[in-house]
This record gives structure tokens, C-alpha cells and sequence, in this order.
């Protein structure tokens, strides 16, 4: 199996302070793969350098989309690299709050069309049919993940769990063929967990989208997961299945700390 | 009850005037939370520029209407591409430096281009031509309200009804929201937020332009300060009606131009501002988020 994302040996430096330390990653074609580690480990600061939000101090991001030869996309501007093909949710949610749904969604498809402003503003032709595209799109991405019956309700005013949901139509909008969720089930009830569970397979298995999330909820990151990939201070300290991770004693140490007795 | 009638409509036209600059004013705040006050100095070189090529035209002969015409498309591209780089040159190296840098590097280009037009056409009043045409079967209402001020009036409502439209359903209206308000989130999303941004200098300085040209006109007489005078006025409009708001930079305008009307035409023209400024002071109290600024102001 090929890597679609390819991180190699990325350093982040904040100042004097390490905030990811030599760290490797890859996520496979058609996998879900978990990042998780105690609070404060860096796996935000690792999304924020794979979308372009900061600069990596050091090493490649190398990303290979369908059909393409790999490529490196350090230091490319964040739509850039949404262009390119990865999108993200964040773990607060970052909704245009006092935009519709239809409208959130809809600037997910603006990277992916092309109309100006004179042909918007002359409704021309081509300008109409665009536009026509783009809310039928829409539409199809709000049913798919379920939220069909909200499309004309502001952001604001949507149930929580809904809100995590239209991040990720928003995403998804985009085109991506990488997914990176960041704790996409944060806050969520248990109903809404399983929920979830679902959908993110569902994308997986029905788009083809790759995934890479980074969440807290265990029982999620078991149950999704085909890898995991463990990380402390910046360091990556383990990486493999779930089982193997489960029993992985430096993890163990990093969520509970050291046993007196042993 | 005429007296009365005359000086609504004399507020309306002023209130247009001070609404189509307070439009670019609100529209970069939304954007980029920054006080552009090189704004008014836009709205000034619109109006030198609609002078320049009208005073060529006449000399080639070209008739009324074309002069207007021709004259301010000039103007309109002519300040946008100020606008634009002012944007590049001025504020977009400044984006993440603290706010206060932005500001001052405002003042700066408001200062600079002043003296840049106050070197190139002196200090003087210049002549501005009639160029707004006159319409016969307005003659009889004349007194009351000019064929420039119908049209000074009907051209504010026609830019606010396209920009409307522009902002609530276009491609770009919708960026400009998403940019207003999340800027990462919107980059995240594949919005070329610098893209919007330009946009967003461009649409408001050719606002700002149409309204040099038809008030330049109207008044017949320019000089390189002009912008100042009226960029305070537009960016207490803006404030007035909610900094941020679209439709706040109409009303804020609105309510300006009456205030100053009505305090002309009762008490005294010499009251005039201090009547603008009393409002001011006092919805800054009372209202301090401006007439239709909300705590969470749709912005843009």
C-alpha cells in the first residue's frame, strides 16, 4: 500500500520551545488512521503544519493524489493545500456562524469553481449553471451526512452535534482525498458518538476518502482505527494496530504515568 | 411643510453621498478590521481623476453624456487600482503585525497622498464642469430638488441594491462573508482570502469614486483636502450605523445627511457639524455597537 500522506522526520520549533520533534507519520489509500496522545502532545500543531497554518522548522510533507506522482507541499498557503486535496474539521468548531448551512457548505465547493465577479453579477449563462452545480452538490453532501432537513437554518442555530456534522460536509465539500478530523467527537453524547462511527466509515467506504483523526474518546479511536499512531512531547513514541497499541507499555506510561510498584 | 420637504431631500442627497463612502469604509472593517483612512483620499483622486479626462474630452469635443460617462468609468478604475495597491503596499505586510501598526500605516498613506495631489494640482479650488445632465420635466420641482441631486440619490440606491446582491448571493459575496467571519477557516476552506481581500479595496474604492465624481460635480469645485472633510464625515456614518454593517453605513449615512440638513436649514449652517457630532457622541453612548451593529455584527 502506498502512503497518500508522507510525513518525514517534521520538526516544529516555537522559539525555544520543541513543539514536534522529528516526528514520522503516514496514512495509507483507503485507511483510517487515529493520532491520539495525552493533551498538550502536539497533534493540533501537527495538523496546523500538514494544512499550512505554520511553517514546519524542518522535514517533507509529501502528499501523492490519485493518479498523480507524490509531491511536497511544505510551506504552500492553507487554500493551497485545500486545492491540493486535504481538508480539516477543527476541535472547536469554526462554523461561518451567521451563514446557512447551504452557504457553509458552499464555500467548501469555492476552491473547485470558477465564476467571476462580472459573470455573477450579469447572470450569465455559465455563471447560472455554475451556481446550479454547486447548490445541487451541496445538497447531495448535506444528505449524505444527513442533514438535509437543516439546509436553510444559520450555523448558529443548529443542534451541537449537527454543527460537528456540517464540518465535516463542509470538508468534504472540497473534493478531499485525505480527511484530517480533529476530535470530531469532542462534547458528543454516546448517542451521537455512534452516530459518528458511522458516518466516518461511511465516508471511507462509500467516497473513498482517506482519514486521519485525532481523538480522545478510546472506544471510537478501537473501533475505527485500521493504525494509530501515539505521540508525547512532540515525539512520536509508538505507532501500529489497536491491539498492539492497547498493550504497548510506553503508552500506557504516557496516559498514566509510572508505576511506583514496577 | 415645502421648507421642511426641501431640507429632507437636501439630507437624502448629502446622506447619499457620505453612505457610498461609509459603504468602503465598513465593507475593509469587515474584512480586515482596520480603519482605512486613506479611504477619503480615494474618494479625492476619483474626483481629480473624473476632472482631468472630462477637461480633455471637452477640449476633443466629445459631447455631455459621453464626458460622464467616460469620465467616471476613469475615475472608477482609475481609484480601484489605488485602492488595490494601496492594499498590497500599505496594510498587507502589516496583516500580522498589531492593529495599531495598520492604522498608523493608514494615516500615513492618507497623509502621503494629500501632499502627492496638494504637489501635482496645487492648493486651489479647481473648477469641476457641470456634468450631470439636466432634465426638462424636473424644472418645475427644481427649487426643491435638482436634476443632480435625483441623480446623485438614484445612483447611491442602485450601487447599494448591486452590492446587496454582490454580497448576499454571489460567489465572491459569499467568500467575502466566510473571510469577514473566520479568515482561517475560510483559507481552510480553499477561499483565496488575499483575493478577497483585494476585491474588497477594489469594490470600495470604486464606490467611494462614484461618489467623488457626483458630488464634485454637483458642488463644482475641488482641491486636494476635500477627501479629509469627507472621509470624517462618511467614517462618522459609518460608526453611526454600526461599523461592519452594510446596510448600518446606508442608514448611519442617512441620518448624518438629515442631522446636518435640518440643523442647517432651523438652527444655523454655522451648527451644522457640531449637530453631526453631538448625535455621534451620544449614540457612542447610548448604542456604542452604532444603530444596527449587533454584539455579533454580521459583518461585511
Amino acid at each position: 500500500m502506498e502512503p497518500i500522506l508522507d510525513v518525514k522526520s517534521m520538526t516544529m520549533d516555537f522559539g525555544g520551545l520543541r513543539a514536534l520533534d522529528r516526528l514520522d507519520l503516514d496514512v495509507r489509500k483507503g485507511e483510517i488512521a487515529a493520532l491520539i496522545g495525552p493533551n498538550g502532545a502536539g497533534k493540533t500543531t501537527f495538523f496546523n503544519c500538514i494544512t499550512g497554518l505554520y511553517s514546519p522548522t524542518q522535514g517533507d510533507i509529501l502528499i501523492t493524489r490519485p493518479g498523480r506522482d507524490p509531491e511536497r507541499i511544505n510551506g504552500l498557503k492553507p487554500n493551497h493545500v485545500t486545492e491540493k486535496g486535504l481538508a480539516r474539521t477543527f476541535q472547536n468548531i469554526r462554523l461561518f456562524q451567521n451563514m446557512t448551512v447551504l452557504e457553509n457548505v458552499m464555500i467548501g465547493r469555492h476552491c473547485r469553481t470558477r465564476t467571476g465577479v462580472a459573470g455573477a453579477m450579469l447572470r450569465l449563462k455559465s455563471a447560472r449553471d455554475e451556481e446550479q452545480t454547486v447548490v445541487d452538490h451541496s445538497y447531495h453532501i448535506l444528505e449524505r451526512i444527513g442533514l438535509s432537513r437543516f439546509v436553510n437554518e444559520l450555523a448558529k442555530n443548529l443542534p451541537y452535534g449537527a454543527q460537528r456534522r456540517l464540518e465535516i460536509a463542509r470538508a468534504m465539500a472540497t473534493d478531499p482525498f485525505l480527511l484530517l478530523l480533529d476530535e470530531p467527537a469532542a462534547g458528543m453524547n454516546p448517542q451521537e458518538t455512534r452516530a459518528l462511527d458511522d458516518l466516518i466509515k461511511k465516508i471511507r467506504d462509500e467516497e473513498g476518502i482517506s482519514i486521519l483523526l485525532i481523538e480522545h474518546d478510546m472506544k471510537l479511536v478501537m473501533s475505527l482505527s485500521d493504525r494509530i499512531f501515539v505521540m508525547d512531547y512532540g515525539r512520536k513514541i509508538a505507532q501500529g494496530s489497536p491491539d498492539e497499541i492497547k498493550n504497548d507499555p510506553k503508552v500506557i506510561k504516557a496516559y498514566l504515568g509510572e508505576d511506583p510498584d514496577a | 411643510m415645502e421648507y421642511f420637504i426641501e431640507l429632507f431631500l437636501g439630507g437624502l442627497t448629502r446622506g447619499s453621498i457620505y453612505a457610498l463612502i461609509a459603504l468602503g469604509y465598513t465593507m475593509v472593517y469587515g474584512i480586515i478590521e482596520l480603519i482605512n483612512f486613506a479611504h477619503g483620499e480615494i474618494y479625492m483622486i476619483g474626483a481629480f481623476t473624473a476632472l482631468i479626462v472630462a477637461s480633455v474630452l471637452t477640449l476633443l469635443g466629445f459631447n455631455e453624456l459621453s464626458i460622464l460617462v467616460i469620465a467616471s468609468l476613469c475615475a472608477v478604475i482609475w481609484a480601484a487600482s489605488y485602492g488595490f495597491t494601496i492594499e498590497k503596499l500599505a496594510y498587507k505586510p502589516l496583516r500580522k503585525a498589531p492593529r495599531l501598526s495598520a492604522l498608523i500605516s493608514a494615516i500615513g498613506m492618507s497623509i502621503f497622498l494629500q501632499n502627492y495631489v496638494l504637489l501635482a494640482q496645487t492648493s486651489d479650488f479647481l473648477p469641476f464642469p457641470a456634468l450631470m445632465p439636466e432634465f426638462g420635466f424636473l424644472e418645475p420641482y427644481a427649487h426643491i430638488m435638482s436634476s443632480a441631486e435625483v441623480i446623485i440619490v438614484l445612483t447611491t440606491a442602485l450601487v447599494m441594491a448591486a452590492l446587496t446582491f454582490l454580497i448576499k448571493f454571489t460567489r465572491l459575496g459569499k467568500a467575502m462573508r466566510a473571510t469577514a467571519q473566520d479568515r482561517d477557516m475560510a483559507l481552510l476552506s480553499g477561499v483565496n482570502v488575499n483575493r478577497v481581500i483585494s476585491f474588497t479595496f477594489i469594490i470600495g474604492s470604486a464606490t467611494a469614486a462614484i461618489g467623488g465624481v457626483l458630488i464634485a460635480s454637483h458642488i463644482g469645485m475641488i482641491n486636494f483636502y476635500i477627501g479629509f472633510i469627507a472621509g470624517i464625515k462618511a467614517f462618522t456614518a459609518a460608526v453611526l450605523g454600526g461599523i461592519g454593517s452594510v446596510p448600518g453605513a446606508v442608514l448611519g449615512g442617512m441620518v448624518l445627511g438629515w442631522t446636518e440638513s435640518f440643523a442647517t436649514g432651523y438652527v444655523s449652517s454655522d451648527y451644522e457639524d457640531v449637530f453631526a457630532f453631538t448625535l455621534l457622541v451620544l449614540i457612542l453612548i447610548f448604542r456604542p455597537e452604532g444603530i444596527l451593529g449587533r454584539s455579533t455584527t454580521q459583518k461585511v
